[in-house]
């Protein structure tokens, strides 16, 4: 269980994946402007990264891994080149099947996350988390565990990031700074705060 | 000079350094006309006069613990037969002493912080066109007492330049940044050149010494390592020990939160709050392993004190909203707590919680205000 929580904790706050890894950045500072759909984009890309990321890492196990395929009688076969095709194109199918399921029993959210969920499928925060799924040898149980964290802590730097852009809408940034230019110094200045937790050990 | 020229207007009336320099001493006459301001003594001015003198207990407390550090020091190498003969002004049991050897080492520190910070500050207000903000003096002042008396004097003005630049006036100046500039030159320095600020060469300004800050030894080996060192919990107290220049003495801090408390300056919340966590958690950590250090030397051991009083309460940086600096605050103090605990790589966390705490700030008072409009809202259908 400790091992479980080790896994979680360093992956929201330690390697948080948007603010150590700066991974999945266009939508990090394209949808931080209003805190109401940083949360929606947030919550979306829970879903996805709980869904994406143990999927991969059964595809990856028996099918792409070297000797995945002893079952069907093909033992030294290696199939892992196909994985960065494979990854991507779960990704885009489980975006697709999340968002007409949704369409059909709940339009609400739906409605709610309008263009986002599209948007997930070629975030990099989502296909890095399954990247790093396959080269750290997680297995199933571990690689929900860390697709949830992964989620969770970009959920909560892009937050945390809409707050700041909300409460410096009334700042006085110089004309050529203005939007995206501040942002990334913003950004920057939080992943010096995150730094806190590098380090911390159980 | 045509440089020279096209920045006379600056200087006139009305322009941005006119103002500055005009009223840098005195108040001028002016008095605010028509209807839409509200009229109080207290202007930004005053405010930063006021956070001067809270600062003062822990200035002069900078000025005599350095010198004295540094005597000591040259008294037991004495002793010991490393060094021949003691130079002057190294009477560690001499008030005069001991205050002018921190003079030297404190005043070069506080005059390159202030020299930078005045230049950048100029640059902004003059090429935006805005008039200079009165933050200057205390965010040099701050900046100064953050370092430990052994810093080269070129990362001092390196790290003032980040600070101010990248932390305040790129976005607009004092009042419109979400962290305090001051911490984050802190901040800089402790990623950009790590061995200034950390480890064991600097606390004392002897070539040659080198010494663990009584936090490090607390953490590394236990309270009881700083009993042979001569450091008992009165002395972390009052901060006849080594460490940055202002954050040694809880003391000086206590009569600066004085100061700030009864103005109306600083947000009792957050003075009482940060403490608070740190009671709670580290009480916590105690009752389960006896050996953890207990609440009263995480206390007064490292930034905490200096930390809660004088930049956790920064208006911009911290929480505004009642319940949101409750929440603040117990956010920070555990946090400070668990890093300490739980981070060998780093045995002071507080300037960089702080600036996390100062992160999540604005989005706690989001929450806040959003669930006081809910409520409102039900309670009037």
């Amino acid at each position: 269980m400790a091992h479980y929580l080790t896994i979680f904790i360093n992956s929201v706050f330690i390697d948080n994946i948007a603010l150590t890894f700066f991974l999945g950045m266009c939508t990090f500072i394209a949808v931080s402007k209003k805190v109401k759909t940083a949360l929606m984009l947030g919550i979306a890309v829970v879903v996805v990264e709980v869904i994406t990321v143990p999927v991969n890492n059964l595809l990856y196990v028996y099918l792409l891994k070297k000797g995945a395929l002893a079952w069907a009688g093909l033992p030294n076969l290696d199939l892992s080149f196909l994985g960065l095709i494979c990854y991507i194109a779960v990704i885009a199918a489980m975006v697709q099947i999340l968002e007409m399921a949704l369409d059909k029993y709940v339009p609400a959210l739906y409605n709610a996350l309008g263009i986002f969920l599209p948007l997930i499928t070629v975030n990099c925060a989502i296909l890095g988390a399954s990247l790093f799924m396959v080269e750290r040898d997680y297995n199933l149980a571990e690689s929900t565990v860390y697709g949830t964290g992964v989620g969770v802590g970009f959920a909560l730097a892009i937050c945390l990031l809409a707050g700041i852009r909300e409460k410096l809408t009334y700042s006085d940034v110089p004309k050529g700074l203005r939007g995206v230019g501040i942002t990334f110094i913003i950004v920057g200045l939080m992943a010096i705060s995150f730094r806190a937790f590098s380090g911390l050990q159980f | 000079m045509n440089i020279l020229t096209s920045l006379k207007s600056s200087f006139q009336k009305g322009g941005a350094l006119h103002e500055a320099i005009d009223t840098t001493l005195y108040s001028p006459a002016d008095v605010t006309t028509g209807k839409t301001h509200v009229r109080d003594a207290i202007n930004h001015k005053r405010v930063m006069s006021v956070i001067m003198l809270a600062l003062l207990p822990s200035i002069l407390m900078a000025l005599w613990n350095s010198g004295f550090q540094q005597n000591l020091t040259l008294n037991q190498m004495l002793a010991a037969g490393q060094i021949d003969s003691l130079p002057g002004l190294s009477d560690s049991t001499s008030l005069a002493a001991n205050l002018l050897t921190g003079f030297g080492l404190v005043f070069p520190i506080w005059l390159v912080a202030i020299i930078v910070q005045a230049v950048w500050v100029t640059i902004f207000a003059v090429f935006r066109q805005r008039s200079i903000g009165s933050g200057v003096l205390v965010t040099a002042t701050l900046i100064t007492l953050l370092m430990p008396p052994a810093v080269p004097l070129w990362q001092v003005a390196l790290a003032t330049s980040f600070g101010v630049v990248i932390g305040r006036e790129l976005f607009g100046g004092t009042g419109m940044n979400f962290l305090n500039p001051a911490l984050v030159a802190w901040a800089f320095m402790t990623l950009a050149y790590p061995a200034s600020v950390s480890g064991e060469a600097v606390w004392t300004a002897v070539d040659g010494y080198s010494g663990a800050t009584p936090l490090a030894m607390a953490l590394g080996d236990g309270v009881s390592s700083l009993a042979p060192m001569g450091i008992t919990w009165m002395s972390a107290f009052l901060g006849t020990i080594p460490g940055t220049l202002g954050e040694t003495s809880t003391l000086a801090c206590l009569f600066g939160a004085a100061i700030l408390l009864i103005s109306g300056l600083a947000s009792w919340r957050v003075i009482v709050s940060i403490p608070l966590g740190v009671v709670i958690l580290s009480s916590l950590l105690c009752a389960f392993n006896p050996d953890a250090m207990s609440p009263a030397w995480h206390l007064v051991l490292g930034g905490l004190a200096f930390g809660t009083v004088f930049l956790a309460t920064d208006h911009s940086a911290s929480a505004v909203t009642p319940k949101g600096q409750w929440i603040y605050g117990l956010l920070i103090g555990a946090l400070i707590v668990l890093v300490r605990v739980f981070n060998p790589t780093m045995p002071e966390s507080v300037g960089v919680i702080l600036l996390f705490g100062s992160v999540c700030a604005p989005l706690i008072d989001r929450f806040i205000v959003n669930a006081h409009i809910k409520k409102r809202k039900k309670r009037h259908v």
